[in-house]
C-alpha cells in the first residue's frame, strides 16, 4: 500500500527583494518519512520550513500539510494546525526568562484547555524522559550546554505529540558525539511518534543517519531526490563537491 | 558558415529604486501606526493575557520601586533647597511647602518617574524582546500556537500604562516627603502644617491631569519598547540599539507629551 503524503509542495517561489531563494521548488514527504534537505549556507532551506507552518508566507506555488493549505490558514485555524506541528529551532529558541519546567509546559498549557497540575506534571517529565534530561527540569535554559539545549527544544515541541516535525539544523554547532545523540533522538522521534519529518542541515552524517530520502536543494531548486546514495551517485560537480567538503565515506 | 549561437548575458535585473528619505520617514510612521492599532485592537479581543498583565505590572512597578523612591526623594530635596534663596530675597520662605507641591504635582512627579522608568523599564522591554526576535524565541511562541504581539505587546503596554501612573503618585509623596524633611529642617514647619499648605495649593485639575499624564508616558514607554524589541535587526548588535533606541525615542516623545499636556491643562484653567 502506498504511504500517504502529509506534505506537499508544488511549483513554491520566494524573494526577498533582488534574492530569489527559491525558485519553483517541488517536494512530497510520505507520512512516517524522514526527509533531508540538504545545501549550502543561504541557499533557503529553512525559508522553506517557515513557508511550511505559516511564518513567511511565499511569493506564489502550493504548500498543504497534513491536507491543509497552509496559506489559507488565519488565526485559530492557524494555531490548532501548528500544534500538530513541531518545529525545533536552530538555536533551539529556549525561553530565557522561564525554568526548563516552565518552556514545556508553555505549549501544552497554552493549546489544552482544562489540564489538571498532576497531568501538566506527567506531560512534562514524560518528554524530558523522551529526550534523556529529566535532571534539568528546574535548572534555566543559560545553565544546558548546547546539545542539552537542542535536545530541550525538540522535547518542548513532542509534548504537543506532533505529527509533523521541522527540524532546522539539528546538529549544526554540536560536537559529534553530541551529533550522534541528535540523530539517534530524531530517529526516535520518527519510530515512538509515528512522525513525519523534514530535516533541514548541512551535516552529511546526520543526513545519512537520519534521512530516508535526501533532497538537495541547488540554484532554488531541488534537483535530486532520492536516498543518500542515489544522490552522492551522481556526478553534478556541486553535489560532489558537497559531499567532498563533508568527508563522509 | 558558422554562426555565433552564443547568446548574449542576460541583463541584470533591475534594481528598483531606493525610497527617498521622506518616503522612508511616511512608511516608517505608516509601519509605528500600524502597530498602535493592532495594540488597541488585540487589546480588546480575547482571550485576556491577565497572568501575563499581572506578572508585567510586577516588573514594571515593584522592581523599579527602589529607584523611584531614591530619585524622588532626592528631588524633593533638591528642588526645595535651590527654590529657598529666590523665595527668602522677598521674605516668603513660608510660601514654599505650596510652591514645591505645585512643581511637584504638576510636573516633577509625572516627569521624573517617566524619564526614569524610560531608562530602566523601557530599556529592558526594547532589549527582552529584541534578544527574543534575535534568537527566534517570538517565532517559537507563535509556532507554539501563541499570538506574541498579544503575549508580549499587549500585556507589556498595559502593564506599563497602569503602573505608570501609580508610580507617578507614589514619586510625588516621596518627594513630598523629601521636600518637607528640608522645611522642616530650616523653617522648622511641621508636618501637618506643611500637608495643610501643600493640599491648599494643589487642585483637583492638578491630580486629574497628572493621572492622565503618566498613562500616556506610561503608555509611550511601552508601546515605544515593544515596537523597537519587536522590529530589531537581526545580531547582538541589533539588541542593543533596540534597548538604546526605546530610551531615546520615548524620552523624546515623554517631552513632546508634556508640552502638549502643559498647552491642553494650561487652556482648560484659562490662563
Amino acid at each position: 500500500m502506498a504511504s500517504e503524503a502529509v506534505i506537499v509542495i508544488e511549483n513554491l517561489r520566494k524573494s526577498f527583494g533582488n534574492l530569489h531563494v527559491l525558485q519553483g521548488v517541488d517536494l512530497t514527504v510520505n507520512q512516517n518519512e524522514n526527509v533531508v534537505v540538504l545545501g549550502r549556507s543561504g541557499t533557503g532551506k529553512s525559508v522553506l520550513i517557515k513557508i511550511l507552518v505559516g511564518l513567511l508566507k511565499p511569493d506564489s506555488g502550493y504548500v498543504s500539510v497534513l491536507g491543509q493549505e497552509v496559506e489559507t490558514l488565519k488565526g485559530r485555524e492557524l494555531d490548532q494546525f501548528r500544534q500538530k506541528v513541531g518545529f525545533s529551532f536552530q538555536n533551539s529558541a529556549l525561553y530565557d526568562s522561564m525554568s526548563i519546567r516552565e518552556n514545556l509546559e508553555f505549549p501544552l498549557v497554552r493549546n489544552v484547555r482544562n489540564l489538571s497540575r498532576a497531568e501538566i506534571d506527567r506531560a512534562v517529565e514524560e518528554a524530558l524522559d523522551d529526550v534523556g534530561l529529566s535532571q534539568t527540569i528546574n535548572q534555566m535554559p543559560s545553565e544546558l550546554s548546547g546539545g542539552q539545549r537542542k535536545r530541550i527544544g525538540i522535547a518542548r515541541t513532542l509534548i504537543l505529540k506532533p505529527e509533523i516535525m521541522l527540524y532546522d539544523e539539528p546538529t549544526a554547532g554540536l560536537d559529534p558525539i553530541t551529533c550522534i545523540d541528535i540523530n539517534n533522538l530524531i530517529n526516535e522521534v520518527k519510530e515512538r511518534y509515528k512522525a513525519t519529518s523534514i530535516i533541514i542541515t548541512h551535516d552529511l552524517t546526520c543526513a545519512k543517519a537520519t534521512g530516508d530520502r535526501v533532497a538537495m536543494l541547488l540554484d532554488g531548486k531541488f534537483e535530486r531526490v532520492g536516498t543518500f546514495d542515489d544522490v552522492f551517485a551522481d556526478s553534478d560537480e556541486r553535489v560532489q563537491q558537497f559531499y567532498n567538503y563533508n568527508f563522509v565515506n | 558558415m558558422l554562426s555565433d549561437t552564443k547568446a548574449s548575458p542576460a541583463p541584470p535585473p533591475e534594481k528598483p529604486a531606493e525610497p527617498g528619505r521622506l518616503t522612508r520617514l511616511f512608511l516608517s510612521l505608516a509601519d509605528v501606526a500600524s502597530f498602535v492599532g493592532r495594540f488597541f485592537r488585540e487589546a480588546f479581543l480575547p482571550p485576556y493575557e491577565f497572568g501575563e498583565i499581572v506578572r508585567q505590572c510586577y516588573e514594571v512597578g515593584y522592581r523599579s520601586l527602589l529607584l523611584i523612591s531614591t530619585t524622588g526623594f532626592i528631588t524633593g530635596i533638591v528642588f526645595t533647597n535651590q527654590s529657598r534663596p529666590s523665595l527668602s530675597e522677598f521674605g516668603a520662605t513660608s510660601w514654599l511647602p505650596s510652591l514645591i507641591a505645585i512643581a511637584i504635582v504638576r510636573a516633577l512627579g509625572p516627569l521624573v518617574t517617566a524619564l526614569i522608568a524610560a531608562g530602566k523599564v523601557g530599556s529592558s522591554i526594547g532589549a527582552e524582546l529584541g534578544s527574543m526576535n534575535v534568537t527566534e524565541q517570538i517565532d517559537a511562541m507563535e509556532v507554539s500556537g501563541t499570538d506574541p504581539f498579544k503575549f508580549l505587546v499587549v500585556s507589556r503596554v498595559l502593564a506599563t500604562s497602569f503602573t505608570i501612573p501609580i508610580l507617578t503618585f507614589y514619586t510625588i509623596f516621596v518627594a513630598l516627603i523629601g521636600a518637607f524633611i528640608n522645611v522642616n529642617a530650616n523653617e522648622q514647619t511641621s508636618f501637618p502644617s506643611f500637608m495643610q499648605e501643600v493640599f491648599g495649593a494643589v487642585t483637583f485639575l492638578d491630580i486629574f491631569a497628572s493621572l492622565f499624564k503618566s498613562i500616556f508616558f506610561g503608555f509611550t514607554i511601552g508601546i515605544v519598547g515593544c515596537y523597537k524589541g519587536f522590529h530589531s535587526s537581526k545580531g547582538t548588535e541589533g539588541v542593543g540599539k533596540a534597548a538604546n533606541a526605546a530610551v531615546v525615542t520615548s524620552m523624546f516623545l515623554i517631552f513632546i507629551e508634556e508640552l502638549l499636556a502643559l498647552q491642553i491643562i494650561s487652556a482648560l484653567r484659562g490662563s
